[in-house]
């Protein structure tokens, strides 16, 4: 245990403001998030709930606002909460960059909270995973390159003399989404609130799905990487099984990556040659992909008993698993003819939410869970009984949500392409919908189960930060 | 594409793929000896209280690396997709989609292809053919017209033998190649509110809805000059502009006051789309036999009320007046 908590006086005197404000933000935005999925998830099996307060409340309005708050808040605040963390840490130096430091905070929550209204009042550029609007795009920007300053300024001042894995991953996540946001993102502005692509046609959707598969590459995958790096070779107390396995996966993920986004234009108007090579460099993906998964459990060797009575670590080496298990689907996904069965079907959602919960949404907790002790002075987590129950809520709920939607795709799949002797289709579109609801159903209850997790870890988190400030004034009072 | 850019990407793929064979390749081997150190082979580094082992590359992990970069090589050779190279294979997503149809295509005439050359009232005795008709329906045209056909607001109803364009077999026809549309320019303009105010009593005197008489009186004379060119003199509709029967209770936008002043005042403008490109001759054909089949069955079910009990035999009687 001693090996995990920060001995102070002996090391430079790091940044943690930051760090304690971001880990917060991380528990608070995943309630939001996953609470907005829960309800656009209960919509699909009762639609009449559109009508709560239309149109703010409609399913078209609230999945965006889904996606975005939980992958660039819960999921961004997580990140930053955990690479400040890890590069000062792993440099032994503070934070570079004054000003800017607060600022990625206040930033990036003012990002936040304006999705959260201009989601809902239908302000969209109408790309996935990109829909906030052009003025929201620019401060993004400045708060992204803050970012990159400071994480950047951080490693150049770094005491070290090298430059841990974690933060390779760290940075070529940060690197990446810049030239992302800022490509996909070139538009017209006619109206403070509307805008139009720079680009069009075939042209407009292959840098849509550059982009959107490679937020899944980088923001969802190599960030959290970054995470898993630090946090498991730290909770296990053990070092990280194989460099050289570091080395490899690393430069065969981030460079293979970005050909990739093809596969999800599959039998469209873009170009043979262009889905093809968005195939082939997906297969090529599985190992790299898995070299991680790989070096992350395998550091656990040695160490398996810890799992037993450290529900963090359970959190952690569970996410690993379901990151193995959704980028072994991926790849599978991607071969044309898979993809003619699976693609807009639930088997996409599915695989989305087995990263998504599984593996983005592990990790994060794992790594809160780890950090909140430390940061708010603390020996560990008010309850690690609570832990543990949230571990179980979590697994329960991935597994209900994952299976339902494999079901219900591979059902609409198979019903979509069902004929007739004669030629004709078997079902009507709205059969298969019939045919989904019971899958609905029981992704609403795993999405539910998780969401019940989230709040325990909330409460969790506050009673840890509560009994922590009781602790720091304690020996204030002796002293004085 | 330009052989520019074609070759743009052959070359950047290529020194891709070779680049991370080479990371592969050059890491396979490990640095630290591990029988001079097999407990701790650890890099030397530490960060924070992490350090690094040195283990080589899992061995199976390695293969299947080598298996899909084999594989990957393998596919850009027989598909397309290194720039302007064809594969192999010869194959493209075009030809591939047209071949699937083809052998569709010829599967379907050779089991059905000669009873869609017969009459739409010929097939539409063929329960087989309406069947086929029947999922045909379901997957184009339920979505305007209801899964029964029984229509939504601004979508006829497809089986109650009330027609706007006429219910034989050609006229079916006629809607569905070329589509219809419906057009009645807005009246407020030229009849003011008041007229549209009277002839909408008018027009609810004529379905025997709950009306003001002696509106309905004045209400008459607008019809007569103005609505009669196209709605005809007894208020009966005319086929050949698509224009509704007044009078048979029976509404494309519902029977309430509000709803035909509406329509009076505004005008309506509703699109049938023209599905020539859209379906094949004989699917037309077939689809046209189940709409007619639709309200054949509505009119059977009508002639066949008298000898249902009494109460039953009473509401038909309503509905068709
Ligand atoms: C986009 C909605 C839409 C679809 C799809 C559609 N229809 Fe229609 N259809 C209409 C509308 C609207 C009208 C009425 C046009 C008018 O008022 O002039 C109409 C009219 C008709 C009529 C004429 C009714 C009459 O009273 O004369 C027939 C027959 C018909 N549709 C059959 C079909 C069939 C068969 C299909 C499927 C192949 C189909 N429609 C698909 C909207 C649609
Ligand atoms: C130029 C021809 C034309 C004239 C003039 C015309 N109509 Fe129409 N009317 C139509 C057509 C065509 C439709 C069907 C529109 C559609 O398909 O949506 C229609 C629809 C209607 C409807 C809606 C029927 C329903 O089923 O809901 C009403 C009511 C109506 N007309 C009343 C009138 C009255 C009253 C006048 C005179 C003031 C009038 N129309 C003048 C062509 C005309
Ligand atoms: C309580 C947990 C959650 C529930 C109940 C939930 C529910 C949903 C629902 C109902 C949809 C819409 C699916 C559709 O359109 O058919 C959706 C989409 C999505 N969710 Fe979640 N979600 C949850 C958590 C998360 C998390 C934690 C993430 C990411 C970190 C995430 C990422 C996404 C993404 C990326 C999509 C879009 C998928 C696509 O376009 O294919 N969700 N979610
Ligand atoms: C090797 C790794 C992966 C590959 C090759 C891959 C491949 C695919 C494929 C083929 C699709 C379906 C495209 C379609 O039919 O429309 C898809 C969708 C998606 N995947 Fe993955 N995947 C991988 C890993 C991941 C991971 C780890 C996550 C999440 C953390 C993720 C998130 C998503 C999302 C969000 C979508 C939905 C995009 C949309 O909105 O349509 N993927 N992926």
């Amino acid at each position: 245990m001693s090996s995990t908590v920060a001995k102070p006086g002996d090391l430079p005197d790091y940044d943690y403001k930051v760090v304690r404000q971001f880990a917060v933000m991380t528990v608070v935005w995943g309630i939001v998030g996953m609470a907005v999925g829960v309800l656009i998830a209960a919509q699909l099996v009762w639609p009449d709930l559109n009508d709560i307060f239309q149109p703010y409340t409609h399913f078209g309005r609230l999945r965006p606002l889904h996606t975005n708050a939980v992958i660039f808040a819960f999921g961004g605040c997580a990140l930053f909460a955990s690479s400040y963390w890890c590069v000062q840490r792993t440099c032994q130096a503070k934070l570079w960059g004054g000003w800017l430091v607060p600022f990625t905070f206040w930033g990036w929550q003012a990002v936040i909270v304006l999705a959260a209204i201009t989601l809902p009042m239908g302000f969209t550029s109408a790309k996935e995973y990109a829909e906030l609007e052009w003025p929201i795009d620019i401060l993004i920007t400045l708060v992204w390159v803050s970012y990159a300053l400071v994480f950047f300024g951080t490693i150049v001042k770094r005491k070290t003399s090298h430059i841990y894995v974690a933060n390779w991953f760290f940075g070529a996540f940060i690197i990446t989404i810049a030239i992302l946001h800022v490509v996909n993102n070139m538009e017209v502005p006619v109206t403070m609130w509307k805008s139009y692509s720079a680009y069009s046609g075939t042209r407009d959707a292959m840098i849509q799905w550059w982009y959107g598969h490679n937020a899944v590459g980088f923001f969802l995958t190599a960030g959290f990487l970054g995470i898993m790096y630090y946090f498991v070779p730290k909770q296990a107390g053990r070092p990280v099984y194989s460099y050289q396995l570091s080395i490899v996966h690393f430069w065969a993920l981030i460079s293979i990556y970005v050909w990739a986004g093809g596969h999800h234009l599959h039998y469209s108007a873009l170009p043979d040659w262009a889905q093809s090579l968005g195939m082939v460099m997906s297969l090529i993906l599985l190992a790299p992909s898995w070299g991680g998964m790989i070096n992350g459990i395998m550091t656990l060797s040695g160490a398996w008993h810890k799992l037993r009575t450290d529900p963090t670590l359970r959190f952690l080496v569970v996410s690993l698993s379901f990151y193995g298990m959704s980028t072994f689907e991926g790849p599978m996904m991607s071969i044309k003819t898979v993809n003619a069965l699976s693609h807009n079907t639930d088997w996409t959602v599915g695989h989305v939410h087995s990263g998504a919960l599984g593996w983005v949404a592990m990790i994060s907790i794992g790594a809160i869970y780890h950090l909140i002790p430390i940061l708010f002075n603390r020996a560990q987590m008010y309850s690690v009984k609570l832990v543990n129950t949230h571990f179980w809520l979590a697994t329960v709920g991935t597994v209900l949500y994952i299976a339902s939607m494999w079901v219900n795709g591979i059902t609409q799949g198979l019903m979509w392409r069902a004929f007739n002797q004669d030629g004709t289709l078997t079902y009507s579109f709205v059969e298969s919908v019939v045919a989904s609801y019971p899958g609905y159903t029981v992704r609403f209850f795993g999405g539910f189960i998780f969401l019940v997790g989230m709040l325990l870890m909330a409460y969790n988190v506050f009673r840890t930060i509560q009994a922590g400030n009781e602790r720091s004034e304690a020996p204030a009072t002796q002293a004085a | 594409m330009s052989s520019f850019w074609s070759w743009w990407i052959i070359g950047l793929t290529v020194t891709n793929l070779v680049l991370v064979t080479w990371v592969l390749f050059a890491n396979r081997k490990v640095a630290v000896d591990d029988q001079a150190d097999p407990e701790n082979k650890t890099t030397g580094h530490v960060y924070d209280g992490i350090e690094e082992y040195d283990n080589p590359l899992p061995k199976w992990w390695f293969l299947l690396f080598v298996g899909t970069l084999i594989y990957g090589i393998l596919y850009l050779v027989v598909y397309p997709g290194m720039g302007n190279w064809k594969g192999v294979g010869g194959w493209t997503s075009v030809g591939a989609l047209e071949k699937e149809q083809e052998e569709a295509r010829s599967k379907f005439e050779a089991s059905f292809g000669e009873l869609t050359k017969l009459p739409v009232e010929k097939i539409a005795e063929d329960p087989q053919a309406l069947k086929m008709g029947g999922r045909i329906f379901a997957n184009n045209c339920s979505v305007c017209h209801g899964a029964d056909g029984g229509g939504n607001f601004g979508f006829p109803n497809l089986t109650d033998g009330d027609w706007l364009y006429g219910g034989s077999g050609e006229k079916i026809l006629e809607t569905l190649y070329n589509g219809r549309q419906g057009m009645m320019p807005p009246q407020g303009p030229v009849i003011g509110e008041k007229g549209v105010k009277n002839v909408t009593e008018y027009v609810l005197s004529l379905n025997g809805l709950e009306h003001d008489a002696a509106l309905a009186a004045e209400g008459k004379k607008v019809f007569n000059t103005v609505c009669m060119a196209c709605h005809g003199m007894d208020a009966k509709g005319n086929q050949m502009l698509g224009a509704p029967n007044l009078t048979d209770n029976i509404w494309l936008y519902g029977d309430t006051r509000e709803g035909i002043a509406h329509s009076i005042r505004n005008g309506r403008s509703n699109l049938m789309p023209a599905q020539k490109e859209l379906l094949r001759d004989d699917k037309i054909r077939l689809v046209a036999a189940y709409v007619l089949s639709l309200s054949q069955q509505e009119t059977e079910s009508m002639e066949q009320a008298p000898e249902k009990p009494e109460p039953e035999a009473t509401t038909g009687d309503a509905s068709a007046n």
